[in-house]
């Protein structure tokens, strides 16, 4: 693997990676997509340098560049390509069903700040009169 | 190998796919669809015995597709261990499918068939066949492909706002993992030159350690996601209550087994240890503790199942922390044992959840008294994962504790102490449920908030089969228990084979390597 290519692989997965922890659905998935090229460049180039098609008879056997993983990469590609298709439809029912494009916190996470919104709520209710505000914040979400 | 013998290993995936094309073709027709689900589902079911029998008579029954050489071609391997798994999984799709036929006929009649769900689920049956029996570590990634992709059709299908999210993290996290499996297969092959499992186990050996450890801690964050073990479980209490009933069951006790199995052929194949190995011990009592408290805290029955699915994982991955024979018969006992309970676990809680229209243990009450069936069907498979005798569980787990107390090595002795106290942390999670769904004043069914979703909670139906298939189910847990001596010699048989691996790899490969 010569070192452009190991480059190119590595701003790949670190471009990914980054947009894997956005907080937009739409750059979660494009992510997705960048990793999925990095991850198939890479399986395409640990077949070794390149070389001649793998067709018996067209070059001698030393010459010719490793089918098997050129094999792996197009199922690879096949398969990520799919499910890119089937996620962008998601993405996008997601989008006419809740009408935003923003990932949600997980349910524990939720729960854990409903809580710690009541107690500081009942600190508030023995202090002083209770505000209306964080109520109609819970109202409006 | 006769050839015969050899195309068996084959049918277990080519039925259900062919079936899966022509269930979607015979769309229509809902009755055929349904008759040609169980006619495949059934040959499957004869097709493990079969492939059970021979495996353990002999060596491992191996195919090698298209006639390809090994480790240039890929290879199926019905070894001892595949074929029992085959087996159990095979039974308890049986009876999901049976239970979600019925569900779906007292729902929607007889006549109205469903076009995706038929096809998807033989697609998921040929996918978990696949990642049992193949041989070979890139065909291993396209099974999961095959399995996932349906499982995300599964779970997203006809989805309403609150769900399509779930769908969304489950699809999003299973491919960011699915992404790293194709990183590593790349890696694998760049330092060995091959893909084939049996081959890898040589080339692998040779590597320097440094290199050796570093794949197998990748290998091992790859199914550590699918499998759920803590702290890459995050995705599952989230998606898995979303879907209705029967695909949960089916994902709760089969996709994450087929993680666990693929941890465990790995790591006994490709990737061996020495001795006890002490970070998947630390990370077993993690799972384990993390799950039993995460479940304590649930108000929603699935979810409380969900937590306790991550929990029993912890189990599984104590049998093969401890690594040896022992702890590996361990294992494959549990992973029996915990495919048919937890399937049945959530058959019943879509019975419960039918009868109280609401998923809230705090809304629910009075069940023993109003349904005393579904009472029975719920007690028994709880009490089994619970591991009170004489049920399943327990044998599992008394497998289990002894490997862990024969290990001889204190972070063993530790995360043995850590399982008891599991155990008894889902007995009280069980006796939660209990006395929140099924004791206390008997309740009037909550109205279901949304009837167009195929969640259909509180429709107040339960049609026979969807009865008689849990009743299957519960059946077979107990059937387990009651077999207990040949499984266990069975599993024993099963585990010292890949501990040593020496047959799988002389079947797959032959005297052409040696």
């Amino acid at each position: 693997m010569n070192l452009t290519m190991a480059l190119v692989v590595a701003v790949l997965y670190s471009i990914g990676c980054y947009l894997l922890m956005q907080r937009s659905l739409m750059r979660v998935l494009l992510g997705i997509v960048v990793l999925g090229h990095g991850s198939n460049l890479l399986l395409q180039l640990v077949g070794g340098p390149p070389g001649r098609p793998a067709l018996v008879g067209h070059a001698p056997p030393e010459a010719m560049s490793d089918p098997l993983p050129q094999a792996m990469a197009l199922t690879a590609i096949v398969i990520t390509f799919a499910l890119s298709t089937f996620l962008l439809a998601l993405a996008y029912r997601s989008w006419t069903l809740l009408g935003h494009d923003e990932v949600r916190d997980d349910v524990e996470d939720r729960r854990i700040r409903r809580l710690e919104r009541r107690l500081v709520e009942s600190e508030e209710d023995s202090a002083e009169d209770a505000e209306p505000e964080p109520e109609q914040r819970e109202a409006t979400r | 190998m006769n050839p015969l013998q050899s195309a068996l290993v084959a049918l277990p995936v080519l039925l259900p796919l062919a079936a899966a094309g022509m269930s979607l073709a015979l769309g229509r027709y809902a009755d055929v669809q349904r008759l040609l689900g169980i006619g495949v589902l059934t040959a499957n079911i004869v097709d493990a015995l079969v492939l059970l029998d021979l495996a353990d008579r002999g060596a491992p029954v191996v195919l090698h597709l298209g006639g390809w050489p090994p480790s240039v071609g890929i290879a199926l391997v019905a070894d001892r261990l595949a074929a029992l798994l085959l087996l159990v999984s095979s039974v308890v799709m049986l009876a999901v499918l049976l239970y979600s036929i019925g569900q779906r006929v007292a729902d929607y009649g007889r006549s109205r068939s469903s076009t995706t769900f038929h096809p998807m689920y033989l697609m998921l049956c040929a996918g978990v066949s696949l990642a049992y029996l193949t041989g070979d570590l890139f065909n291993l990634f396209v099974a999961f492909e095959i399995m996932l992709s349906s499982s995300y059709v599964l779970i997203t299908r006809r989805t309403n706002a609150e769900r399509v999210r779930a769908g969304m993290t489950y699809t999003i996290v299973s491919l960011v993992s699915s992404l790293l499996f194709i990183t590593v297969i790349a890696l694998v092959y760049a330092a060995t030159g091959t893909v084939n499992l049996a081959d890898l186990g040589r080339r692998v050996a040779t590597l320097p350690s440094g290199l050796q450890v570093a794949l197998g801690l990748l290998v091992v964050v790859v199914f550590g996601v699918k499998s759920a073990m803590v702290p890459l479980h995050f995705w599952l209490p989230d998606s898995y209550p979303t879907a209705p009933a029967p695909v949960t069951a089916v994902f709760a006790g089969l996709l994450t087994k087929v993680g666990v199995y693929a941890l465990i052929r790995t790591q006994t194949l490709v990737f061996t240890h020495e001795t006890t190995w002490v970070l998947m011990l630390a990370v077993a009592a993690l799972t384990m503790l993390v799950g039993a408290l995460g479940a304590l805290a649930q108000n929603d029955l699935n979810r409380v199942l969900s937590f306790l699915l991550v929990s029993h994982i912890g189990y599984m991955l104590f049998g093969l922390g401890v690594y040896d024979a022992a702890g590996l018969t361990g294992v494959i006992l549990y992973v029996i044992h915990h495919i048919t309970v937890q399937a049945t676990l959530f058959l019943v809680s879509g019975l419960i959840t039918r009868h109280t229209g609401t998923v809230a243990l705090s809304r629910m009450g009075g069940m023993a008294r109003a349904k005393p069936l579904v009472a029975v069907l719920f007690a028994l498979p709880a009490l089994s994962l619970a591991g009170i005798p004489p049920f399943s569980g327990f044998v599992a787990k008394l497998a289990l504790l002894r490997a862990g107390a024969g290990a001889g090595q204190w972070l063993a002795f530790a995360t043995t102490a850590v399982v008891v106290l599991t155990s008894l942390l889902t007995l009280y999670a069980m006796a939660r449920v209990w006395t929140r769904a099924f004791w206390g004043q008997v309740r009037a069914p909550e109205v279901d908030p949304d009837p167009d979703d195929e969640l259909v909670i509180g429709t107040r139906s339960t049609s026979r089969p969807m009865v008689a298939a849990s009743l299957v189910l519960v059946t077979a847990t107990v059937a387990i228990a009651v077999l207990a001596g040949p499984l266990s010699a069975i599993s024993g048989r099963a585990a010292s084979d890949i501990m040593s691996g020496r047959n799988y790899t002389a079947a797959v490969l032959g005297g052409a390597h040696e």
